[in-house]
Parts: C-alpha cells; structure tokens; sequence
C-alpha cells in the first residue's frame, strides 16, 4: 500500500506507515535554510532536533520526521 | 478537558510498554504517552520494510492487544503538575489526571559538533535508523556509521537491511576496549549472539576501533568525510554519515516534577529506588532515563514499575533479581565506550554548536561562565531548546545545568492557554 | 584598601548604565555583580523604550532617556530595532483615553499619530475584528538589554572602570562597600541592586512584582509593531494583587514576544500556568490568529517595584556617600540611561536635565 502527497507542488509516493521525512528525501535533501542561509536537513530522527521543520497543510512549524505521511498532504520545505 | 487514569504512562518504548502492561494487568485504568505515531519507542520502532522482531511483536500485543490500556500516539507532554499532565496532539490538547506517574521517556542520542556536521545528509546513528524505517530513501546510497557504542552495529545491521551500502563502521573506542567488552560478553550470551549476528550481516563493512570522523564535507551536501584512523588520516565519500556518540536519558519531565537526579557524570539521569520510586510520591522512573542500560533491563524495569504504580507488589522481587545481572551490562557498557577527549574537541571555532541559533563556538568564548554566553548569543533558546546543544556541551565538561521549564516541547499557544489550573486541582478521594 | 571615585553595586542595565555614565565622566569607577552582567530582570524584560504617560515623573524620564537612547541605536549588540508602538482601543471609553494619551505625549514631545479603525487594520491585519482605532508611536524601538548592558558595563572598563565579577556586596559602612570574600573599596556607593535592593537599604520599601513572557518560533510579518491595550499603564499602576495586559512584540529575528503579567506575593521563579493562561486568553482577545502559533519558551521575572510605582533615584538622606538607583517597575530599560545621567548630575553637583524631586528616596522615610 502506497500513499500518494504533494511535496514544494511535486507528486510524491511512498509506503504506508513512512514518515514526512521520507516523502520529502525522495524529492529534495535539503528540508530548510537556517538564519544565516546554510542548507539543513533531519538530524536526530526522532523529534527532538527540531531540523525538519516544515509547512504541512497550511501548518508550520510540523516535524518531518515523526508526521506519517497521509494521502493528499500539501508539504512545503522551506527551500 | 481532562481525563482520569490511575496510572499514566509516559513513553510507550520497552519500558513504558511493560509497566502499561503491568499496571492494567493488576485492573488500573492505564494510558500510554507517545510523540511517536507508532509504539515501540525507538529500539521497536516499525519498518515500512521488515517485519517487527518476536520481542517486539510480543509486547504491543500484551500492552495494547487487550485494549486495557489507552495508547495516546503522537502527543507530547507539555507540562506536568501535581497529579496531571498536559498533553499535547497533532490536533488537540488534553489534560490527564493520574493517581501514578510512570516516567518512560527513555533516551536520544548524543551528536557531538564537528567541522560539517550541519550539513544535509549527516544525521545521528540511530538518527538514520529511525528515518529508514520510516522509509528514508536509501537503497545503494553509501553511508559510514561512526561514533561510539553497540548501538552503531545494530544501526549498521539495519541500515543493511534497509538497502543501505554501509561502507564502514567507525568506534572510536580503541581496539582494547573493544575486546574487554567482547570477552565479557560471555556474561551475557544474548547479547553476544546478537552482536554477532549483526557481525555476520555486515559481513562486507569493515568494523574499526579506534577510528573517528573528524569532519564532513560538501558542497550543498554531505559528499565525503576525513577519517582520524589508526594509521594516519583518509577520506570516504559517501552520501550518509549516521553518527552518534552514545545516549542521553530525557530526563526533562522528571526534572519538571522535581524527582532528584544524578549529576555525578556527563549527562543526568533520574534516581529511584528498587521498585522504580522517584524522590515524588506517586512519580516513576523505568528505562534509560534511569541511566541506560539495554532494553532489556528496561523492560524489567517498566514492569517492575507498572506493578508498583498499580499498588501490586508482590511480583516485584524475582523481578529485582533478573534487573541486576541486566544492570550490571550497563556499567560494562560504560566502562568500555568512554568518550576519547579527542572527539568531544572536534569543533572549530566556527562550527555551529547551537544548531537552532546558529552559534558557532567561537561567539561562546570570552564569558565569564556559560550562562552569561547563552544570554549573549541565545544558545539554546531555541525550538530543541537546548536539548542537542545542551548534551554536546555537557559532553565536552561545560556543565551549566539549566533549570527545565514549561512547556517540554514546543507547544500551540492554545495548549498552553488551555492548561490545567494547578491551584484547583481535586485530590484523589 | 582600594579607593573610588564610585562604586556601583549591581550591573544590570540600571548599574551599567551608571557605571558607564561615571566613567564617561573621567570618575574612577568600581561595579560590583555577582551573577551575569546584564543577568537579573534585564535578562527577563522585553527590551521595550516605551514611553508610559500614566505617571508625569515618569515620562518626564523616559523622554529624557529615550533621547538618549538614540546615541545607542547603531551598536549592533543593542540589536535596536524600530518596530514603533501602537496603543489599541478596543471600546469608545478605550478611544477617549487615546486622545488624552496623545495629549500627553504630544506636550511632552513625543511624535504620535490617532489611528482611525481602518487605518489600524491596514497597518496591523492580525488584529481582532471590532477594535476602535489607536495610537501610533512610529519613534519606539525594542532593543536587546542584556547584550546593552554589557556592552556599557565593556565600554566603562575601557576608560578605566573595574569590574569586581562574581562578587556580592554585603555590607555598605562608613565610606566602604564590603564584599563577601572580605574585600573592603572605599568611596561613595550608588545601589543598583534591583529586587535586591532589602538587603542593603532596607528602608526604601521594595517589593518583586512577577511577571511571565512567552517567545514564539519566527513568524516574520505577524504584526509589525509593538502592539499594547490603552489600559497597560493602568494595569502597571494598579495596586491589585494580580493583573494582565495586552503587550506583544515582534523581535527582529520574526519571533513573537508576548505579555504582560503583574502578581505580588509571590516569590517563586516556577512559570505559572494559570497566570500564563490569563495573559495568553487576554492576548487572544487583540490577536486570535496567536492561538495557533507555537510557543517555543516561557520564562519569568520580577520587576524592582517601590511604594509608589516610581524609582528611587538620589541620595539616601542622612547617609553621605550614599546614592541608590532601583525600583524601576516596569521601565528599567526605557529609564537606565536617564537614571544614570540623573544621579551622575546629583553626585557632581550639576543641574539635572529632569526635576529629581519625584524620585528622591526621601520621600518614603520620615
């Protein structure tokens, strides 16, 4: 089973039970630009690092790593 | 809105599994905590790819087969106060009211700073771990595992069977270490098995002691890293370096209901007695955040602490006996893994030591002390708030323990707005 | 036995503001603070120049200090940014007291504009629905005290002032200032020492009035000003046990600071959290759409508060070589820097740019 999600506008499909976090590698390795404009992505896997912050339906501030993806999510990085 | 347990699980790892398990057996109302989406915490964390293990299968069928007990996933704690927790999820924030207080919150892993360390594709040992089985793209991507603990064989196994190309793995723990910990082993012939196991599975990656990375490098990402070997330095490009130095006990929780902690060394961890009691009525502590030791002494330990938080007793002392032998693996492990001072010193002076804010370690030198360079530059005042900088810092002998403070995590202003009025709280009848 | 021309007790921003004023003076200057410099309430404040028109004496200070401010507004540690204040009427009582405020700052010099209701939703769009309009301070900047107060107490050492770090005074007697590792400077003493202020004059009556502050993630173009309810002043000057107001601020890194709260009587430095829900319900009142944001941290601090609201700032009569500088409330940011030039004034003899009278600490000892 498969879940099909939109990622910075572009269609993306991944397994059943996989995180935000994969969605997004399949289509960019760089989740976010810190302040000083430097590219990041995951870190710590788990929650607590706060790097894969990202936009998801319209909410920010949502950890990547720990959102399973669902069918139609919007996700926006901030790349 | 608040809801009424007897007993409240925080952490639905091993340890919170088994004393969700122990507690509902013994006919308390239970609810299990997690931030995670899935049980299992994060040595059972599912796989999109591979089937759970036996011992993991077994548990959440005994915790959450029976529907005894209340699994809240994806919710964190925010705040806690006498006989209440405030939790927060995806959609929804929610009081619980609980009569015991079960501390499982376990570990993460410690990342030390070094030269390009932020860079897209460097992430913790475990850290890969737990994006791979949650479908992180890796089939025939090239990673080094690096740092220091068994935790980096089991990482590498997995990362194997997840498609990885492990192309090697890197203690830094000298070869001498390495061997006193595998001649003691013969202690524990599961755990021998297993690291043996793991050896077999990763038969093409050669495994060095003695050996860190000293720095990543790339251009918008990681493209290869400078190895400090045993004979001299060399560089591996590869696509992923999963590093990790050990683990950390989340103790943030515990800290916020006063429990006492021990501070003797690097990285605090929560004080109990033998049935799991903290220095708070009615607060339990079971798992590494009593100081880590395996999941297999954590599992003993939740049971241990889900029967007492439950007012059920008797079962505890054969328990106890199973927990020593288990313990006694712990201090082994420390004992071999020591931290090279080498590796805690990696960073220049302009590697980023607090990811969040962006200070780089040469804008922390030149105060008095380090509580007055954190006012300066805001170091650890932001969204990790002070967890990843925080345990790096302690690591390298800065130990400025900063008072915990509500919220836990990150939290909506509406959680916050809607929490519980500590003044007015019932006691239990 | 070191000799002084002044010996500051305390360096938050109030005594590094004096100590930096002292030493600018040619003074030989000693200041003495056990924890961070800069480390107290000024740690724990917003960093507002705000100027609060409730109290005569106390706008007559914050335009002098805001004045002198502006000479700070390009070091880069004071991180100053001029977001400018916007007062908010939420009911026509609110309005009315708009335009007594304008009156009031206008006479005093301050540079406002009345802003209709439609103007205030075109400056501010976060804004709740149904406010009445308000008033714009477009001059009011927000800076980051802490670093400020270091970089006066630097600026001070670099002319000569010493700095006594990790040090507590114990005892003020006859001419000296006595430290706790035994240490004895002789010279005048100006006591800057906040809520501390009990321990060594216990006669200027001084109570900590807590406050709590939230800081969001960054939501850069949220609001732009710092936004505050008419009704702020009253809440500061309210004798009440425990009070919130409407008060929140856009940082320069896009972070949104958020208070106010004012309790007595309670000395805890534990975060409250039904204090927090009140401040936060009352900053859903002015802006709903906070509800969703994320609150990263929150934190607590207690304002120097005197008898009557205002600082004392002068000699303790009685007493030669004896001078004090605390019990700010409220704005001991906005008023350090005209504090210190006031009581530099005083110690060299020189006509004062503002009246002392009102904050001479005779006036609470009989």
């Amino acid at each position: 089973m498969t879940v099909r999600l939109e990622v910075d506008g572009r269609a993306v499909e991944v397994p059943d039970g996989a995180t935000v976090a994969a969605a997004v590698a399949l289509v960019s390795p760089v989740f976010g630009r810190s302040s000083r404009g430097a590219p990041r992505a995951p870190l710590c896997g788990m929650g607590v690092c706060f790097e894969c912050r990202l936009t998801i339906d319209g909410v920010p501030g949502r950890r990547a790593c720990i959102e399973p993806a669902r069918a139609g999510m919007q996700v926006r990085t901030h790349e | 809105m608040s809801t009424r347990y007897d007993v409240v699980v925080c952490g639905a790892g091993p340890a919170g599994l088994a004393a969700a398990a122990a507690a509902a057996a013994a006919g308390a109302r239970v609810a299990l905590i997690d931030a995670q989406a899935n049980p299992g915490g994060q040595i059972w964390r599912p796989s999109v790819l591979l089937p759970p293990t036996a011992a993991a299968r077994r548990a959440m069928t005994r915790t959450l087969g029976a529907g005894r007990v209340d699994f809240r996933p994806q919710a964190q704690v925010i705040a806690a106060g006498e006989g209440e927790v405030l939790i927060e999820s995806t959609q929804s924030a929610e009081r619980l009211r609980y009569c015991s207080l079960v501390i499982a919150t376990g570990a993460r892993e410690l990342l030390l700073p070094f030269p390009g360390w932020t860079l897209p594709g460097v992430t913790g040992a475990g850290g890969l771990q737990a994006l791979a089985k949650q479908g992180w793209p890796l089939a025939g991507r090239r990673v080094v595992v690096a740092g220091s603990g068994p935790l980096l064989l089991a990482a590498a196994a997995s990362l194997h069977r997840h498609g990885a190309r492990v192309l090697a793995v890197l203690e830094q723990a000298p070869p001498a270490a390495i061997r006193r910990f595998a001649s003691r082993l013969t202690l524990w012939p599961g755990q021998a098995l297993q690291a043996l196991a793991l050896r077999a599975t990763l038969r093409a990656a050669p495994y060095r002691c003695g050996e860190h990375v000293r720095s990543a490098h790339g251009a918008t990402q990681l493209e290869q890293v400078e190895v400090c070997g045993r004979r001299g330095s060399y560089a591996i490009r590869c696509d992923h370096l999963a590093i990790g130095y050990g683990l950390v006990p989340n103790i943030e929780l515990a800290q916020l209901l006063g429990c006492r902690l021990d501070e003797s060394r690097a990285h605090a961890r929560v004080i109990t007695d033998d049935c799991m009691r903290t220095s708070v009525r009615g607060v339990y502590a079971a798992g590494e955040v009593r100081g880590i030791g395996g999941w297999q002494a954590a599992r003993i330990e939740g049971e241990i602490a889900g029967h007492a938080a439950a007012g059920a007793l008797r079962p505890v002392a054969a328990l106890q006996r199973r927990l020593r032998l288990r313990r006694r693996f712990a201090q082994l492990l420390e004992d071999c893994f020591t931290l090279d001072e080498r590796v805690r010193t990696l960073a220049d002076a302009d590697t980023v030591i607090c990811r969040c804010e962006q200070v780089p370690l040469r804008a922390l030198a030149g105060y008095a002390d380090l509580r007055a360079a954190k006012l300066a530059t805001r170091c650890g005042m932001g969204p990790c708030q002070g967890r990843i900088c925080g345990a790096a810092l302690a690591a390298t002998g800065h130990l400025a323990r900063d008072r915990v403070r509500v919220p836990l995590f990150p939290a909506r202003l509406s959680t916050l707005a809607d929490s519980f009025d500590i003044a007015a709280a019932e006691t239990d009848a | 036995m070191r000799t002084f021309d002044l010996i500051v007790v305390g360096a938050g921003i109030v005594g590094a503001a004096c100590t930096d004023a002292a030493a600018a003076e040619g003074l030989r200057v000693a200041v003495i603070e056990p924890e961070a410099v800069g480390g107290g309430a000024t740690a724990a404040a917003m960093g507002h120049l705000v100027a609060l028109d409730d109290d005569p004496a106390d706008l007559a200070l914050a335009r002098y200090s805001l004045g002198l401010w502006e000479q700070l507004r390009h070091e880069p540690v004071a991180e100053f940014h001029r977001c400018g204040t916007l007062w908010l009427a939420r009911t026509a009582e609110d309005l009315a007291a708009v335009g007594r405020k304008a009156q009031r700052l206008r006479r005093a010099g301050v540079d406002v504009e009345e802003v209709g209701a439609r103007d205030l939703y075109r400056l501010e769009p976060a804004l709740a629905p149904g406010l009445h309009g308000g008033l714009r301070v477009p001059g009011e900047a927000v800076v980051y005290a802490p670093n400020v107060a270091r970089f006066l107490v630097e600026r001070a050492r670099s002319r000569g002032a010493e700095l006594y770090a990790g040090r507590r005074a114990v005892a003020l007697a006859h001419g000296t200032v006595v430290l706790d590792d035994g240490t004895r400077l002789a010279g005048p003493a100006l006591i800057a020492t906040g809520c501390a202020l009990s321990e060594l004059l216990p006669m200027l009556p001084l109570r900590p009035r807590k406050g709590h502050l939230v800081i969001t993630a960054r939501h850069p173009g949220f609001i732009g000003h710092q936004l505050l309810e008419v009704g702020y002043g009253a809440s500061a000057h309210h004798a009440a046990a425990a009070s919130v107001a409407f008060n929140v601020q856009p940082r320069p890194s896009g972070q949104l600071l958020i208070g106010s709260s004012r309790e007595f009587g309670s000395p805890s430095r534990e975060v409250s959290l039904p204090m927090l829900r009140r401040m936060l319900a009352r900053a859903f009142e002015y802006l709903p759409g906070l509800a969703a944001l994320q609150a990263l941290r929150a934190w607590t601090g207690f304002r120097p508060t005197s008898c009557d609201g205002r600082p004392y700032l002068g000699c303790l009569p009685g007493r030669a070589g004896l001078w004090v500088a605390a019990g700010h409330e409220g704005l001991g940011i906005t008023t350090a820097l005209g504090s210190a030039r006031l009581l530099v004034d005083l110690i060299l003899g020189r006509p004062c740019a503002v009246d002392p009278a009102p904050y001479a600490p005779a006036r609470v000892m009989t």
